[in-house]
């Protein structure tokens, strides 16, 4: 009995050292990179552009866009209504802004963020019902309403990671975080 | 006050019957017809999950009536109501951007892929089964405190809603350094996007720095699984970090070499400074202390008091914290229970003997790091009046000559009414 309780810790040792040979405990699914993408439903959009997917929309599909799904809560235009304003002058922000004046064309530092957001969490009730072309649409529609690019414009891959942010030029690092992570840039 | 008047005071309080908390005094009440009808009859019967007494009914988180939808934004514990630290589970304060998903364990799945060697998907049990880890850390809100300020003071303030983004919790989970070891971290790996599994699917950037230090993949709060509202099955707990960067109801988590600078990163949860800059990636709690008793909307008696607040700061330990009785002029040190932990709330306590003269009491918080609370003017130095976020400055109390407790903040020429919009919704809660 003894001796099978050695032998026992023996194997139960070795296997610990087995399992744990590369530091890992082995445990987990490996995913294959199609399956990492059936589970990647609403993928983020990095700030240089990486993740948008193809499609293009331009303001006058976006005015559409934004009628049907968003003028309910977001205002006839953008102005705010139950919900918060999307739309301001494309000047940043200053220090005597009231905050309830934040909006798209004078706080938003990336354009960027707009599509991720839109694709990820709007409409509030009922995210993930536009396409990709939906999304670039009314993307398209809100930075033209807030001055931010021109009427002609049609916003895809290619021209929405270009698209500078008025307030953009207000954005820092906060001074403490920058002393943690001395590698850590903003894009 | 010198030893012999506070004994003077202390016996004087005590003929007067004043060892009672709040109004209404046991000792001139008679014996209470009901207090022994329950040693008549049996009582109630084992029951499979406990609830508290129907007598603590109000004991509830404070929800703005305010609100536009019940969907986004923030309700507060009510820590007036509550001793110790820990806070229960039904009462920890809330916070969502899309509503608290349903979601049925069996169906969960964590997946970590990007820069990754291996990506990997986790089921609950999976992530049970790694090495775990309790710890004690509390979540704060970076919008907590915004509540707290107006100009002119709101004469109706509570503890509650000055301070209640506030909450403790025991949280326990394998750690996210464990999972990404298991991942293989490929070469050029900076950056962690964990993803909610909430209709916001909400986003932020983490460092692979901080990840690798401290932070959970939590699935248990206080003993048992982590409530709906704050990310069952699995959420992350981010020690000492604003809680919007601690996303609940993790789904995924995304490897990359740059931050997805989010709309919860950018557009909301980013600092406005006094010199029109604002700033990004402000993910550090600053220390922050609240005076729970006696504090807004209360009332007491002359005699005998115990002040306790609780106090906490993301950058370490609560090494003290201080107490004026005299509006700011002066500070004694308050005693600090349990022995403080790094980045969890702390109580303290101060034993004092109110002479029924109006004054108005304070609390101030220091850091390990030598970190302490502003002034309502030393925090509008250094943020902008526009500014929604981080306010953490020292919250006053105003003890009238009738014992009524109100908010006891100073009205400041120049500075703004509030924090925040009306309207705009958001983390400050009641806006
Ligand atoms: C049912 C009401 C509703 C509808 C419809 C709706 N939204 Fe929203 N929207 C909200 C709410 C509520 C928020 C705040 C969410 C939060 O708390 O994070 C919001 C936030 C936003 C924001 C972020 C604003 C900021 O500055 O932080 C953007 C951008 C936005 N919505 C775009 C859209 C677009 C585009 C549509 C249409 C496709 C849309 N919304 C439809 C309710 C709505």
């Amino acid at each position: 009995m003894r001796r099978k309780w050695f032998y026992l810790a023996l194997s139960a040792l070795a296997l610990s050292a087995l399992v744990l040979a590369q530091g890992r405990y082995q445990i987990g699914t490996p995913l294959n990179e199609q399956e990492v993408q059936e589970w990647n439903i609403r993928p983020s959009i990095l700030a240089n552009g990486i993740g948008l997917p193809p499609g293009q929309g331009t303001v006058d599909e976006g005015a559409k866009v934004y009628a049907t799904h968003c003028a309910g809560c977001h205002g006839s235009s953008g102005e705010g209504g139950a919900f918060t304003r999307l739309v301001s002058e494309p000047f940043p922000i200053t220090k005597e802004t009231d905050s309830v004046d934040f909006a798209i064309g004078n706080y938003w530092q990336y354009a960027t963020t707009l599509f991720d957001y839109t694709r990820r969490a709007m409409p509030f009730a009922t995210p993930g019902i536009l396409s990709n072309d939906e999304v670039y649409a009314v993307v398209a529609y809100i930075l033209y309403q807030n001055g931010v690019i021109d009427e002609s414009e049609p916003m895809n891959a290619q021209t929405l990671p270009r698209v500078q942010m008025p307030a953009r030029a207000l954005l820092e690092l906060d001074p403490g975080t920058q002393k943690r992570f001395p590698w850590l840039k903003l894009p | 006050m010198n030893r012999r008047k506070l004994l003077q005071l202390l016996s004087k309080g005590a003929a007067a019957g004043a060892f009672v908390k709040l109004s209404g005094g046991l000792a001139q009440s008679k014996i209470p017809q009901g207090a022994t009808e329950s040693m008549k009859v049996l009582g109630a019967t084992l029951r499979e999950y406990g609830e508290r007494s129907e007598f603590e009914k109000d004991v509830i988180r404070y929800i703005s009536p305010n609100l536009r939808s019940r969907h986004t934004g923030a309700d507060f514990a009510p820590l007036e109501k509550l001793e110790g630290v820990i806070t229960p589970s039904s009462l920890h304060f809330e916070r969502h951007h899309g509503g608290v998903p349903n979601v049925n364990p069996a169906d969960y799945r964590l997946v970590i892929h990007g820069m990754v060697e291996r990506p990997l998907m986790f089921t609950l049990q999976d992530l049970k089964r790694f090495p775990s880890v309790t710890r004690t850390y509390f979540i704060e809100c970076a919008g907590n405190g915004q509540n707290g300020y107006r100009n002119p003071p709101d004469m109706t303030l509570t503890a509650t809603r000055s301070r209640g983004l506030v909450s403790n919790s025991s949280w326990t989970g394998v750690p996210l350094s464990i999972l990404l070891k298991e991942a293989g971290l490929k070469e050029g790996a900076r950056w962690l996007i964990p993803e909610g599994q909430d209709a916001a699917a909400y986003t932020r950037s983490l460092p692979l720095e901080k990840a690798l230090d401290d932070v959970l993949v939590a699935y248990a709060q206080n003993g048992e699984a982590i409530r709906p509202e704050q990310g069952y099955p699995v959420r992350l707990v981010v020690p000492g970090w604003e809680g919007s960067i601690q996303v609940k109801w993790l789904r995924r988590i995304q490897v990359t070499d740059t931050p997805v600078m989010s709309k919860d990163e950018t557009s909301e949860y980013t600092d406005v400074m006094a010199d029109g800059k604002i700033y990004a990636f402000t993910w550090v709690m600053d220390p922050e202390s609240i005076i729970t008793y006696p504090s807004g909307l209360q009332q007491i008696q002359r005699g005998f008091h115990e002040i306790r607040g609780l106090a906490w700061s993301g950058h370490g330990r609560i090494r003290r914290v201080e107490i004026s009785l005299d509006g700011g002029k002066s500070w004694k040190q308050a005693s600090l229970e349990p022995a403080p932990d790094a980045l969890s709330v702390v109580r303290f306590k101060y034993n004092w003997v109110w002479d029924g003269k109006e004054t108005v009491i304070m609390s101030r918080a220091w850091d390990e790091k030598g970190n302490t609370q502003p002034t309502q003017e030393e925090f509008f130095a250094k943020w902008a009046r526009n500014n929604r976020y981080h306010y953490n400055a020292i919250q006053a109390w105003r003890i009238g000559a009738d014992g009524k407790v109100v908010n006891g903040d100073k009205t400041l020429a120049g500075a703004p009414a509030q924090l925040g919009a009306v309207g705009r919704g958001g983390c400050g809660g009641e806006s």
